[in-house]
């Protein structure tokens, strides 16, 4: 069978498509992560950044492109391979099943993989394109101005004075509806579930896992999603429970401070 | 009366087959492949001589009545195979391996079939290393080897506790490969039901198939049985539940004489009868005699006692008092009747008094429990799964049990039997192994015959058959042979009796181990004569079979191999009963030493008995071909 | 001889699945085994109710077995919800009732996966794994071709941990427990076993292609990293070797997809 043939067609060859697909969105989801802790330092820092980001153009879509044919290749394989399975196991079920060691994380793969799934398409629609949230969305908030000029590894790359979308505001204010804060929340709990098989099946289905090491390897995987439920959880808990204040002089502090605007209608 | 030719060629031993390879006819590339062979068992004489016939051009069909050629029973072979390749330079040589086998088998083996056997067991290594069988090896990364049953080089190559396994896996994986070329056809859960015998040679097989019941006939231009042994006569054995004579027996009826059939090795160390409901007796590895001693209690009184209340002083270590120089190491033979003498005295241990202790406590004593696991560990761990026993506390219980018939059908030099075309490998001949098997030697009998013996001797008969001469299956002797099939099959489920198959199969056991088992005596062989025609009526008309012969039945299955178990056991009483000596595995009570040895009779008895079938109710005929030692001088066995 | 402190006999219900013929619908069927001895085996239980049916008239139920000694891999009994019984590292045949309590509902299914059928009963057909050993788990060696077995040292680490692999019964627990009846254990352990082994390497990219893809055909499902398998299977081969597998998997699949092909693959001159 030909290179695609075997990528494509044969069990191994689609499970490893989703052990690559899935190492691109663990990296990707750690590196957003780590973008979005900067809402909690100067306004600058985040704005700068998304304003970076957004200055990209070809490049960014060529990103964008790539995270979404991981997604898609993603979903695809593990659509495929779940239909296989069902067919493999046959029409007559066992009539007492029971587990003997598999891990509750890898029980609920396809369950919060649906979640998850849903969960970008709303994040996505929330954050990027602005269709729900829509006066909240960076687009329809008043510019910011930075007020210092901001550098990245040592390059400047937003002028100070210059006026960039204030994605800062739009995080505060998002994240002050409770409902779109629990949703995130549950969202990101299934995510790290479904990170926690993930990671280091990722690592058996490449083949690089070995009893020697698998507790090890495990111990890195577990902290890898409790670090990563904590950074995400604290970004809305933070804000939510008026840990984390928006700077003073920015339209979310503005907002936040009229008691009406913690109604985004 | 059969013609018994050994075909055994001249000259020095250690030329006689060489010169015989180079002598015997061969088929030509170009017509191998209009000869078809009929291969029935896939153990490792079957496997092994369906893949490399195949390998040589023939077509070749398979047949077995396991559902995958990797359940046949050479799978359990635990301790290791033998060769002569003397890798540890401890003075091994081919000639030494032929020696101590033809020894081992007090002497009733012929001397060119050893010394072949041992030639080529230097071959069957490098074949299975090449097949990638992942043997034990030392550091430097060379083969390791261990000494086994007794001898006095390290020459066994073993791969943990299964070498059976991988060398059986390496054969079927080399069978595999043949299937999946399409140079074999395979049938699973195919079972041979009767052979088919044109013009006087084996030209068909007749099948049963055991999921549809499909009876089918075929023919070929020569038949290889590989079936295995028939210690399952004897109902609890260390064999598999599946093992059975049925392939061997009904070529027998076909005309192929049965050589020897009362040889029957009695393994010392299994796990005892615990009761009647009991299935399977458990072989523990003969290592454990490295370490463990051998013991009863003096007085019959203390038989019940836990066996730790029971001083030293009150204990008899008797192989040690008997055997002072092997001990507890003593041959399977002996050892083995040294248990039945002691339990028979009444000094036997455990709830059915057939039980001997096999102690650790002096090992963990000397050496640790921990050092005592690390040997043995596995088979404590098994023998606690079993009794729910633990033997570092407490002394494990042996007892002797059926583990390996050397006998079986006669066949000569190139492993054919009287019936032309009939081929017999493994153990389910009678050759190689004379009256007793040494331990790591029917691995490589096995392999031997499959991959090194078969593919040439094969072709001096097939030379001598017209291409394309293969009769048509359905030709008369092939409808006679199905109506024979059909005709037992429709007995065994019109019976309509009371009794299940295994009530026959356990009565049956419990004759041929009281009367045919580890000591034999004219008396008894006759009472187990005058018992087994008995049950064999009995049989016929009170089984019951239930259900149909259209689908699979395992009932059908069991009563058919049963029906023959019980002929063939009488034909081994009658096998002991006129052999009025005491060999290897053969003990008449009335042939021995004062101290209980065999007796061996070489005037009279140095010969092969090759029993030939008369028909039914008729006694058979007791063909026999003499030994000629020409180069090793008939001694007395002597283990003291 | 019982140990202290166990009950002399115990009575369970065997609950069995019972069907007919492949197509047929099957049904449980409640035997009740009254006083049986607690060393019995199961496969031994199921001798004793089979006697029984057949006396008073009834087909016995068809199971398969054969050694009863946990190396044939005939055995295929799944015991109340795990192939093989309660226990770890057995198979079906050495389970003994002294693992049950007394009074116990047992209930007894086939192995189940849609490329093992039913046959009878308890019977599956599982020639799909020869199906697969014939694709390429063996090594190319005609007999009589084969180097002095000294030529070529093997490592004694890789030697065993082919042993290891090679242990395999190939009963079939793997595919039994796994949710996606998944052959990737059994597959795993042939192509660790002759991938280690210096002699296995000639042919170790095609062996891997031909069994996985083979596999696939047959219509066993993907594995999902779960280690039901290796909790199942009665040698407890480690599911380290699927990670192996996929290594060699995935290697292989670049490998070939990238060589070059000679351009004559014929014989010599004839």
């Amino acid at each position: 069978m030909s290179l695609s043939g075997n990528l494509f067609r044969t069990s191994i060859g689609r499970k490893f498509l989703m052990a690559v697909t899935g190492f691109i969105l663990i990296g990707f989801v750690t590196g957003h992560l780590v973008g979005n802790l900067q809402v909690f330092g100067h306004p600058d820092k985040i704005n700068g950044y998304a304003h970076f980001l957004q200055s990209l153009g070809g490049a960014l879509w060529a990103v964008r492109l790539v995270l979404l044919a991981a997604v898609m290749i993603h979903v695809w394989a593990a659509v495929t391979l779940t239909l296989d399975s069902r067919k493999a196991r046959g029409t007559e079920g066992y009539d007492v099943r029971r587990w003997i060691r598999a891990s509750v994380s890898s029980r609920y793969m396809r369950l919060s993989g649906l979640v998850v799934l849903a969960f970008i398409a709303y994040h996505l629609a929330h954050f990027t394109l602005g269709t729900v949230q829509t006066d909240n969305f960076k687009g329809q908030l008043a510019p910011y101005a930075m007020a210092a000029d901001f550098h990245l590894l040592g390059f400047p790359v937003v002028a100070k004075g210059e006026a960039v979308a204030d994605v800062y505001s739009m995080v505060f204010l998002g994240f002050a509806n409770p409902w779109v804060s629990l949703f995130y929340v549950v969202a990101i709990g299934l995510l790290t579930v479904h990170l926690l098989h993930g990671f280091e099946s990722m690592f058996q289905t490449i083949g690089w896992k070995s009893s020697t090491w698998a507790g090890w390897l495990r111990g890195v995987a577990v902290a890898f999603c409790l670090a990563y439920l904590a950074g995400n959880v604290a970004i809305p808990g933070l804000i939510l429970s008026g840990a984390a204040k928006p700077a003073a002089g920015t339209t979310a502090a503005e907002r936040l401070a009229a008691p009406t605007s913690t109604d985004p209608r | 009366m059969a013609k018994l030719d050994s075909k055994i060629p001249s000259g020095p031993l250690a030329e006689k087959w060489r010169k015989h390879k180079s002598e015997i006819k061969l088929v030509n590339p170009a017509n191998k492949r209009k000869y078809e062979a009929i291969v029935v068992g896939a153990g490792l004489a079957g496997s092994s001589a369906a893949a490399t016939l195949a390998e040589l051009g023939y077509k070749v069909k398979s047949f077995v009545f396991h559902d995958s050629p990797r359940r046949a029973h050479s799978i359990a072979a635990q301790g290791g195979i033998n060769a002569a390749k003397n890798y540890q330079n401890d003075g091994d040589s081919v000639y030494r391996l032929f020696y101590d086998t033809l020894k081992g088998g007090d002497y009733r083996a012929r001397e060119a079939n050893v010394h072949r056997l041992a030639e080529v067991s230097v071959n069957i290594i490098d074949q299975c290393v090449a097949q990638g069988v992942p043997f034990a090896r030392e550091y430097g990364g060379l083969l390791a080897n261990r000494s086994f049953g007794g001898a006095q080089v390290s020459r066994t190559f073993y791969a943990r506790g299964q070498t059976g396994q991988q060398l059986l896996l390496g054969a079927y994986s080399a069978l595999s490969r043949m299937v999946g070329q399409g140079a074999v056809e395979l049938f699973t859960q195919e079972e041979m039901c009767d052979l088919v015998v044109v013009g006087g040679q084996a030209k068909g097989i007749i099948t049963r198939n055991l999921v549809t019941g499909e009876i089918r006939r075929w023919a070929a231009d020569a038949v290889i049985l590989a079936t295995g042994g028939y210690g399952n006569v004897f109902n609890l054995s260390t064999y598999a539940r599946g093992s059975n004579t049925t392939a061997i027996w009904r070529a027998y009826k076909r005309g192929a004489c049965f050589g020897n059939p009362c040889y029957t090795q009695i393994h010392p160390t299994c796990i005892p009868v615990t009761g009647d409901y009991q299935s399977k007796l458990t072989l523990m590895s003969e290592s454990l005699r490295n370490d463990g001693r051998i013991w009863v209690p003096k007085r019959k009184e203390d038989c019940g006692k836990d066996p730790a209340s029971i001083p030293e002083a009150d204990r008899d270590y008797y192989l040690e008092r008997l055997y002072p120089s092997f001990g507890n190491l003593a041959p399977r033979d002996i050892a083995s009747r040294a248990a039945k003498r002691v339990c028979d005295e009444g000094r036997g241990i455990g709830e059915t008094g057939l039980g001997v202790y096999l102690d650790f406590s002096e090992a963990i004593n000397r050496l640790g429990e921990a050092a005592v696991r690390e040997r043995y560990g596995n088979l404590f761990a098994i023998y606690q799964e079993i009794t729910n026993e633990n033997a570092y506390r407490t002394p494990m219980r042996i007892y002797p049990a059926v583990h390996y018939t050397m006998g079986g059908l006669w066949v000569d030099y190139n492993l054919m039997s009287n019936v032309p075309g009939l081929f017999v490998l493994g153990e389910a001949n009678f050759s190689d192994h004379g009256a007793n098997r040494l331990g790591a030697s029917a691995l490589m009998q096995g392999l031997a015959d499959g991959y090194f013996v078969i593919p040439y001797t094969i072709g001096d008969y097939l030379a001598s058959q017209k291409p394309g001469s293969r009769p048509s299956a359905d030709g008369p002797e092939f409808r006679e042979a199905e109506a024979n099939v059909r005709g037992m099959n429709q007995r065994l489920l019109g019976a309509n009796g009371t009794q299940p198959v295994s009530h026959f199969h356990k009565r049956l056991g419990h004759i041929m181990w009281q009367y045919c088992g580890m000591s034999r005596t004219r008396e008894g062989l006759q009472q187990a004569l005058r018992e087994l025609a008995t049950l064999r009526e009995e049989f016929w008309a009170t089984v019951k079979v239930p259900g149909s012969a259209d689908t699979l039945n395992q009932s059908l299955e069991k009563a058919g191999r049963v029906a023959d178990f019980i002929e063939l056991g009488e034909l081994m009483c009658l096998d002991a009963l006129t052999r009025e000596e005491s060999c290897g595995g053969h003990f008449r009570e009335e042939h021995q030493y004062p101290d209980g040895e065999c007796k061996r009779d070489d005037e009279r008895y140095a010969h092969v008995a090759a029993w030939e079938y008369q028909g039914p109710g008729k006694e058979p005929l007791r063909n026999v071909e003499p030994l000629n030692y020409e180069f090793v001088k008939m001694s007395l066995r002597n283990y003291k | 001889m019982v140990a202290a402190g166990s009950p002399k006999t115990i009575s369970v219900t065997l609950r069995v699945w019972r069907q007919a013929a492949p197509n047929q619908a099957g049904r449980f069927v409640d035997y009740p085994a009254r006083d049986v001895s607690p060393n019995m085996s199961f496969l031994e239980l199921l001798d004793v109710v089979n006697d029984q049916l057949t006396v008073t008239g009834e087909e016995p139920i068809a199971f398969a077995h054969d050694c009863r000694e946990g190396i044939c891999g005939t055995c295929s009994l799944v015991i109340d919800g795990k192939p093989h019984g309660p226990h770890q590292g057995v198979a079906s045949c050495q389970t003994y009732l002294r693992s049950f309590s007394d009074g116990a509902v047992i209930t007894v299914e086939p192995f189940r996966a849609q490329p093992f059928p039913v046959v009878r009963d308890l019977v599956t057909d599982r020639s799909a794994f020869d199906k697969i050993q014939q694709a390429g788990g063996y090594i190319t060696a005609r007999a009589g071709s084969a180097p002095d077995a000294n030529a070529v040292p093997v490592p004694k680490a890789d030697a065993e941990l082919a042993m290891d692999a090679a242990q395999c019964i190939g009963c079939g627990a793997c595919v039994a427990a796994c949710k996606n009846a998944s052959a990737m254990l059994f597959v795993a352990a042939k192509v660790s076993h002759l991938g280690l082994m210096p002699q296995g390497q000639p042919e170790r990219d095609r062996r891997v292609l031909a069994m996985v893809n083979t596999a696939d055909d047959l219509g066993f499902g993907s594995c999902t990293n779960q280690y039901e398998c290796s909790a199942a299977c009665p040698k407890l081969i480690s599911h380290d070797f699927i990670a192996r597998l996929n290594r060699d998997f995935i290697g292989a699949t670049f490998r070939s997809g990238f060589a070059a092909t000679p351009a004559n693959t014929g014989g010599g001159a004839g």
